[in-house]
């Protein structure tokens, strides 16, 4: 016979079980993901991947310089652009602008940021592509921004929302220029969620590919001229994934671990700057 | 002098200041009593023109420091609020900026660059605080490893590093405990040798033994304003007096 509280106790105790499933189950793909990537790539990470150039197809060894060093160039080229641009939208928009106007653009950057990439690169294609007549890295960067905009402008509003009102209030009493207390006082109270904010949209433009298609281009040979095709990491994994060549397929594995355990660093940063961030506030 | 005349106030047009003119004479403390939701903070606040920040805020009649008019077209309140400082009712040091960086921070942001003019006015504004004894080994530690006293006393340094002329204080004393209140106010009496003071206080003790006048304002409309042991001892209207010994409040 089983009293009251032992059932309720057993009917606890599944509760417990199931949601316990749950969490494994979400994170399971994650694990199996990294492990499967881990076990496929490992074998092709090498020097020669860094530091080589492609094969012409059927050939050999080879590897990935050119796509890693677009990938450095078309992203950083984006950042450097997009991130100023970003949090001087953010900060407009918390510090200075009406609510009405404030309010109109972070719309119109929700709305920006639900866009597609693919959409986002057919935007660089007719603005950059089309009046130069050839595809270019530049095309590119300018594509990988469209995308980081919304991103960071919104990350970079939440976080100065969160800086209260009083410190606002404190500059201002102290006789401080708005724009000064912007700079030096609320952005910098906001800036370890503001750079966890960056590094995650830098890893999401990082991985983009659609857009890459016809701006960036590929381009199977070592060129950092922001005026020719380039090669990106995301696109020469896609084309090394369904070309026909086992050696390609390797490579392709090789390229796509490079990119996550970037992603996966970069991520790993933003943590240990908020919590080295947060322990040296308490300290 | 400070003085304002005839100063209504609305948010959002519901009036909430209903027409006050006081004058606070120079090195004096003047204290602001009455009741929760009275219109002593917001009377403070258009002191250094803090309701500029407030959008739906309005302010009408007249605000004066030496005889000129804070509420001018031509008055930028930027360089009014270097002339009348705040100290608000929470402590608010900036917790991203050392204790050093928060004693100057407001000639700092405000354009000043020379290191040695920088360091010592952190040292003068810390001495005139009574805060630089306890602090002076640790100035670049953050603020938010001060006891709340402390905190309040560096936000009070801060405030006097810019060198104003007024001293607005927004119940400054609400958030300690005795002893630090007891500092705080030990300070107000030697800043009163160069400062206009006004505070804001909802402790009645307070305004009577730190205050040199006292008005006593209830529902947005000045009730008396007289010097403090007047309003303490023999107020002249029978609400003050009501107010003063607890019937309502």
């Amino acid at each position: 016979m089983i009293r009251g509280h032992q059932l309720r106790k057993i009917r606890g105790r599944c509760m417990e079980a199931v949601c316990l499933l749950a969490a494994l189950v979400a994170v399971l793909p994650l694990f199996a993901f990294l492990w499967h990537l881990a076990a496929k790539g490992a074998s092709s990470l090498s020097p020669a991947l860094f530091t080589h150039l492609p094969m012409p197809p059927g050939e050999a060894g080879g590897g990935m310089k050119n796509a890693i060093l677009g990938s450095l160039l078309v992203v950083g080229t984006a950042t450097v652009a997009g991130i100023p641009l970003g949090i001087g939208a953010a900060i407009f928009m918390t510090e200075f602008a009406r609510p009405t106007v404030a309010s109109v653009l972070r719309f119109a950057c929700d709305v920006l940021s639900g866009i597609p990439s693919i959409v986002m690169g057919l935007l660089a294609y007719e603005i950059v592509v089309v009046p130069l007549h050839h595809f270019s890295a530049f095309s590119g960067s300018v594509a990988l921004a469209f995308i980081m905009l919304p991103v960071v402008v919104i990350t970079t509003q939440e976080m100065l929302h969160l800086v209260p009102h009083s410190l606002r209030e404190a500059g201002h009493a102290l006789g401080i220029p708005t724009w000064r207390i912007a700079a030096s006082i609320t952005l910098r109270a906001a800036a370890p969620g503001v750079l966890t904010g960056m590094i995650l949209a830098v890893s999401r433009i990082a991985g983009e590919t659609a857009p890459m298609l016809f701006t960036a281009f590929g381009n199977p040979f070592l060129s950092l001229d922001p005026k020719a095709p380039i090669s990106t990491l995301p696109h020469m994994i896609f084309n090394y994934a369904i070309s026909p060549y086992d050696d390609w397929h390797r490579l392709a594995w090789g390229g796509a671990l490079i990119l996550v355990l970037g992603i996966l660093g970069a991520t790993l940063l933003s943590r240990f700057i908020l919590w080295w961030h947060q322990r040296s506030l308490n300290s | 002098m400070l003085a304002c005349k005839d100063l209504k106030i609305e948010f959002d047009r519901k009036p909430v200041l209903k027409g006050v003119s006081l004058t606070f004479p120079p090195r004096k403390i003047s204290a602001i009593i009455g009741p929760s939701g009275c219109g002593k903070s917001t009377l403070l606040r258009a002191f250094n023109r803090m309701h500029d920040l407030t959008r739906g805020a309005k302010v009408t009649g007249s605000v004066t420091l030496n005889d000129r008019e804070i509420y001018a077209d031509d008055e930028d309140p930027v360089l009014i609020r270097r002339r009348i400082g705040m100290v608000f009712q929470k402590p608010n040091p900036f917790p991203t900026l050392s204790i050093f960086e928060n004693a100057i921070a407001g000639l700092r942001l405000s354009g000043v660059r020379d290191k040695n003019a920088l360091k010592e006015a952190a040292e003068q504004a810390l001495t005139d605080a009574a805060l630089w004894d306890e602090v002076k080994d640790r100035l670049k530690s953050n603020p938010t490893t001060l006891s709340g006293g402390q905190q309040q006393r560096l936000c009070i340094a801060r405030a006097l590093a810019v060198d104003p002329e007024v001293l607005l204080m927004d119940e400054p004393c609400s958030a300690l405990d005795p002893i630090a209140t007891a500092k705080i106010e030990e300070l107000m009496f030697r800043l009163r040798e160069r400062l206009t003071l006004v505070i804001v206080t909802h402790n009645m003790q307070q305004a009577a033994r730190a205050s040199d006048r006292t008005a006593f304002l209830w529902m947005g409309e000045l009730v008396e304003a007289d010097d403090t042991e007047v309003i303490f001892t023999s107020p002249k209207k029978s609400m003050t007096e009501d107010y003063i010994t607890g019937r309502f409040g």
